[in-house]
């Protein structure tokens, strides 16, 4: 018999449901796996351990008492989950990886958050971040290195390195995460996790600490696209409290038994299979659009002549919104303050001592792409590229269904790898960007490994609001293949 | 594209960040090599086309006009570095 931390999230939840153990049980072990390996991996920055065995213990009276009344069980009811720090949870600090929030402790949930505890899901703990979920490894953390479970020397991917951590080495069954240019699809690729980032307006931001409002995405991270389709059509949906959340219906689930990818459409762009991408990956994603050619679908080469372009416009636009969204942290309402000798002081020394290097980096260039003299060169012209990034999207979707690529141009690097060279971290983006300028969907799964065992990613891109379609040929893949079941050995 | 330390310093005060004179250095190093790599952006033909502030079709939606409850004072108070008399205490704007 499979270990209980080792079955899926379906499984766990028919687990619960007809009572082969609890909810205090399950999450019992969870908390066992990680007090086993937390120490090595770093996944946590905080494990809220009291609570989540009280909500627990909550979730089994309250099954208990729903079902001996033939009432509705809430469809996740006792399922312990963990939440990338960037997303509120009541009374839980929040603290972006950052100094400057140490002790912040949010007066309410994030939307995202509230909907799956409205389903009946208990929050286990906060997963590690790099600084405002700004960085590709999770080493821009206030609170130490996330480790890769496949290889400690490695990064996790980032900036949702904690929660993909998390669910690789079997800490949680799944974890929320953010994506403003890649943060959910690379650290899922690094750990050989399924990653889904929505369609932007898809999910609520309400109580998503901004980075750059007009990207952000929240998004999770599970072990196949069956077990995330399940969170994401809980944690999706309108929210009043978000001007730009889309009053959409969610889709129905697809990922059943019977799936079928015949007569699907996928593209595969020239421009992502660049010089200087790894080999390993490569082979392992040609080899992956191989197994959709022979379940029927059409492969069909497209173009995004504008994807060289995505990293400039990216790396103004994100610090530009950054800069302002970052403004509110000031010494005044929460967080640090480190002088009040007078206003200024108050403003600058505690900004400075605060923020880490990378996100002083970020404000520093959003605020200079902004600035008088400069905003229509780099800012403007930005937003217009973004225009033209968008509409290659626009016209390749009306060709296919699908786009195909690497998620990354390598595996998971070795921590300090890209120690003091910040345009060679911003490089391992440049596939993952394209997505959140253009609003479209993203979905990263594993699709083998490299020489050294690590683990390589896929990722697909789909029509605004088209997800399905996304899990569809995620779970058709997962299906033929068993990469998504393999664990690390910790 | 090569920021002087005087450029340095005002984005720096713009950005209310206090910046040591090492961080100095190593930001005008670079953002000087950032704003060469977006560089390229300024070689392509953006004439007649809309600039993108957001990816969403529709323009801002607004709620009906009905209060709603929010915060409590003492919740919004309650991570505040100092407070004093049920309000956010900052040092003297006007000496």
């Amino acid at each position: 018999m499979k270990a209980i931390t080792n079955l899926s999230l379906k499984e766990l939840l028919a687990g619960l449901a007809a009572r082969d153990f609890s909810s205090y049980e399950l999450t019992g072990a969870f908390l066992t796996r990680i007090g086993d390996h937390e120490g090595v991996i770093h996944a946590f920055i905080n494990l809220t351990v009291d609570a989540v065995l009280e909500a627990a213990r909550a979730a089994d009276a309250k099954r208990a008492s729903l079902s001996s009344s033939g009432k509705a069980i809430p469809p996740l009811l006792g399922l312990p989950i963990a939440v990338k720090d960037v997303l509120c949870v009541e009374g839980v600090p929040a603290t972006c990886g950052s100094k400057i929030l140490e002790n912040f402790r949010p007066p309410f949930n994030a939307t995202a958050v509230q909907n799956l505890m409205d389903a009946g899901a208990v929050v286990l703990g906060k997963t590690n971040t790099d600084e405002f979920a700004m960085g590709s490894s999770t080493e821009n953390s206030a609170y130490g290195v996330t480790h890769n479970p496949w290889n400690t020397q490695r990064v996790p991917g980032g900036s949702s390195g904690g929660s993909a951590a998390a669910v690789a080495a079997g800490f949680v069954p799944a974890a929320l995460g953010t994506d403003t240019g890649g943060s959910v699809r690379q650290p899922a690729s690094f750990c050989g996790v399924t990653g889904v980032k929505p369609t932007y307006g898809r999910v609520s931001r309400y109580g998503l600490i901004a980075y750059g409002s007009s990207l952000d995405s929240a998004g999770v991270l599970a072990r196949s696209a069956e077990d995330a389709e399940v969170i994401f059509r809980l944690m999706a949906g309108f929210d009043a409290r978000d001007s730009t959340s889309i009053d959409r219906p969610v889709p129905e689930a697809v990922c059943t038994p019977k799936i079928n990818v015949t007569g699907l459409r996928i593209g595969v762009p020239d421009e992502y299979f660049i010089e200087g991408i790894q080999d390993a990956v490569r082979d392992k994603v040609l080899a992956a659009i191989a197994v959709y050619e022979r379940l029927g679908a059409e492969i069909i080469e497209v173009s995004l002549p504008h994807t060289e372009y995505a990293l400039p416009v990216y790396y103004l636009i994100a610090p530009a919104e950054a800069s302002a969204n970052l403004a509110r942290f000031d010494g005044v309402r929460y967080g640090l303050r480190t002088s009040d000798e007078n206003v200024m002081a108050l403003f600058t020394e505690t900004r400075g001592a605060g923020f880490g290097p990378e996100v002083k980096r970020r404000i520093m260039l959003g605020t200079y792409a902004l600035s008088a003299g400069y905003y229509d060169a780099y800012y403007g012209q930005a937003q217009k590229v973004r225009t033209l990034i968008r509409a290659d999207f626009d016209a390749v979707f009306e060709k296919v269904d699908a786009i195909a690529a690497p998620v990354a141009p390598t595996t998971a690097f070795e921590i300090g790898g890209h120690g003091g060279d910040p345009l060679a971290m911003y490089l391992e983006d440049v596939f993952t960007l394209p997505a959140n300028l253009a609003g479209v969907p993203g979905l990263a799964f594993p699709v083998g490994f490299d020489r050294s065992g690590l683990p390589v990613g896929m990722q697909l891109m789909g029509r605004h609001f088209d997800e399905a379609t996304l899990f569809r040929l995620a779970h058709a893949y997962q299906g033929e293949t068993d990469w998504h079941t393999q664990s690390p050995a910790l | 594209m090569s920021l002087t330390l005087n450029e340095v310093e005002h984005i720096a005060l713009l950005a209310r960040l206090d910046l040591t004179a090492e961080e100095k250095k190593l930001y005008q190093q670079q953002l000087s090599d950032i704003l060469d790599h977006v560089a390229k952006l300024q070689k392509l033909d953006t004439a007649g086309i809309t600039a993108s502030s957001s990816v969403l079709p529709s323009s801002a939606r607004l709620r009906d006009d009905e209060s709603v409850e929010g915060l409590s004072t003492e919740e919004a108070l309650h991570n505040a570095p100092e407070t004093e008399d049920k309000q956010f205490k900052v040092p003297p704007v006007l000496e």
